[in-house]
């Protein structure tokens, strides 16, 4: 049987809430065949509401849904659930305090085929800047039903950064999570590889084969929240192992990156620090293995970039 | 039924409170959004006076009437509004946009008691009452939402994203106000990007359209009435203002949108010599 993907776990998890929850609804803005919700239309036609190709209208339409009561999914690509509809979520939704539940599908490379116009590198690191606001991101279809259930209890509006397509599973159907909590898959002493989002944390996985050949022992972290970073956790491997690299399908700056770069200098952690990930570039079209060696994001440019730090 | 002579009165006395008060908070601190803020007193006056079912002292009643007000600048005047109806305190218009005040410059629903909506971004207010009217429809609930939108405002393309979405699922439960006072803030609205012909604009949208004056309760009554007897369309209810009504150093003046006022200023526009009228 094929892995699920991810969408379809998101969608399954939306139809369970919905059916237990009558004020959970879904906006799409006429991306719900690619979002994969469909099948929550066919579901609940009347909380279903496809608000057509206006994704600003459609984050301020959630922001009133929510005033009344309502608990709003909206889902779009994540390049315009944030560069085209970044001030309604900013205001409407998040300064108003109201309760978006806000998806941005095709993060990074994972666009594809829909090129540099479509490929969101920057939709975390913009989402960063919105006061409280938790940004999460599952890795594995488990995640994804998961953090879609955790997002639908937390008070507050949120930012769920989803790949749609299948890919192989990395948690057990019964794996706890929390938003803010990140999951070490892999102990090691040598150096920690934090990663964030399907496509990295794979390669994360990757690069620790890769480096076990080599002789050095690296952690796999999945840390998932993007902000509140598990801080707790990054700051005892920093310890720990005094090496990170951090893997990450966006940009840099503003990215986990960055947020892993802060919390060592803010407290004084002695841990040396390099970055995988887009450093300053635009999308381009391409496929998702292509990409990944161009923009150095694969197994090998992770443990290359741990073996600098070994040095 | 139309009016009576003594609800006019009644609503022509609480607007004179509202704009005595919104000229004299403004004047308080000195400058402020007096301009766009006086052009809607009437209107705020027809709407809490007469027409909106709200109850300042449980102002998150789930039943009430919801009122956007997308051009959050206008905050002035519907602070003074609220609080003569008893959702808060009269003297609080005296820390109109001091550090941690609960009456910002622009409206926000997490500070003020009977604030609706956070707005202030121009071109929000109206997706956000979509969603309110949309939720109420879905709760079967008869409430209705309101929602108040400036005219320069609607250069903002997201108020026709909204116009489409409200047409499309047919939200005869809202009703907007454009108040049309032909002015922004470099210049008059003709001058820097034309309303054209505003009815039509809204009736291709699918909407019911109604046109009056802002500042006649005669005719907002019957203008709302118009909208509330429609079933399955929004409604638009352009009204024709005077930016800085009731000021005459600031009527149709395009300097009014964010002036100096001065209480001396406030003194001869009002004739009062205190501040507020309770």
């Amino acid at each position: 049987m094929p892995n699920k993907e991810m969408r379809a776990a998101y969608c399954d998890k939306l139809i369970e809430l919905a059916s237990k929850d009558p004020k959970v609804v879904v906006l799409e803005a006429d991306l719900m065949k690619a979002s994969g919700t469909m099948g929550f239309k066919k579901a609940f036609p009347d909380r279903g509401i496809d608000a057509g190709i206006a994704e600003a209208n459609m984050v301020g339409v959630a922001a009133g849904l929510s005033a009344n009561g309502y608990i709003p999914f909206a889902a779009t690509f994540g390049c315009f659930a944030s560069r085209r509809a970044y001030d309604q979520f900013f205001l409407s939704a998040n300064y108003a305090k109201l309760n978006v539940k806000l998806t941005g599908t095709d993060p990074g490379i994972s666009a594809a085929f829909n090129g540099g116009t479509h490929m969101p590198f920057e939709d975390g690191p913009l989402m960063r800047m919105i006061p409280g606001l938790p940004i999460v991101e599952p890795s594995d279809a488990v995640s994804a039903a998961a953090f879609t259930e955790l997002v639908y209890q937390h008070k507050g509006s949120t930012y769920m950064r989803l790949h749609r397509k299948s890919v192989d599973p990395i948690y057990d159907e019964n794996e706890k999570f929390e938003i803010g909590q990140g999951k070490v898959l892999s102990d090691g002493k040598d150096a920690a590889i934090i990663a964030l989002g399907a496509i990295e944390v794979r390669e994360a996985i990757k690069a620790r084969g890769i480096l076990a050949s080599e002789g050095v022992d690296a952690a796999v972290i999945d840390i998932l929240t993007l902000k509140p970073i598990d801080r707790k956790l990054v700051l005892s491997y920093a310890a720990k192992t005094g090496r990170i690299v951090t893997a990450e399908d966006e940009q840099v700056a503003g990215g986990l990156g960055s947020e892993v770069s802060m919390l060592l200098t803010e407290t004084g952690t002695a841990c040396r620090l390099a970055m995988v990930g887009i450093h300053d570039e635009f999308g381009q079209v391409g496929t998702t293995d292509w990409l990944m060696q161009h923009y150095k994001m694969t197994a090998k440019d992770i443990a290359e970039k741990v073996m600098g730090l070994m040095k | 039924m139309p009016l009576s002579r003594t609800e006019i009165e009644g609503l022509t006395e609480f607007a004179a409170k509202i704009r005595t008060n919104t000229i004299f908070c403004i004047a308080n601190l000195g400058v402020g959004h007096i301009g766009g803020s006086l052009s809607i007193v009437d209107l705020l006056a027809y709407l809490y006076g007469h027409e909106m079912n709200v109850k300042p002292d449980d102002p998150l009643w789930g039943d009430r009437d919801q009122l956007v007000l997308s051009k959050g600048h206008a905050g002035p005047a519907l602070y003074s509004t609220l609080s003569l109806k008893g959702f808060f305190p009269v003297s609080w218009l005296d820390t109109l946009n001091q550090g941690g005040t609960r009456l910002p410059s622009h409206c926000d629903r997490t500070r003020t008691p009977g604030i609706d909506m956070s707005t202030g971004s121009l071109g929000q207010g109206l997706s956000v009452a979509c969603g309110m009217a949309l939720a109420n429809k879905l709760d079967g609930k008869t409430r209705r939402v309101f929602a108040i939108i400036g005219d320069g405002e609607t250069q903002e393309g997201q108020n026709w994203e909204a116009a489409e979405f409200a047409s499309q699922f047919k939200l005869s439960n809202l009703i907007a106000f454009t108040d049309y006072n032909k002015l922004q803030i470099d210049g008059t609205t003709d001058e820097i990007m034309s309303l054209g012909d505003i009815e039509a604009r809204w009736q291709s949208f699918g909407w019911h359209t109604e046109r009056c004056s802002g500042h006649d309760f005669e005719a907002i009554f019957e203008a709302v009435a118009g909208a509330s007897k429609q079933t399955d369309k929004p409604s638009m209810i352009i009204l024709d203002t005077i930016k800085g009504k009731g000021m005459k150093v600031f009527e149709n003046q395009v300097s009014s949108h964010n002036a100096p006022v001065t209480l001396e200023m406030a003194r001869e526009a009002t004739g009062r010599e205190g501040y507020y009228a309770e």
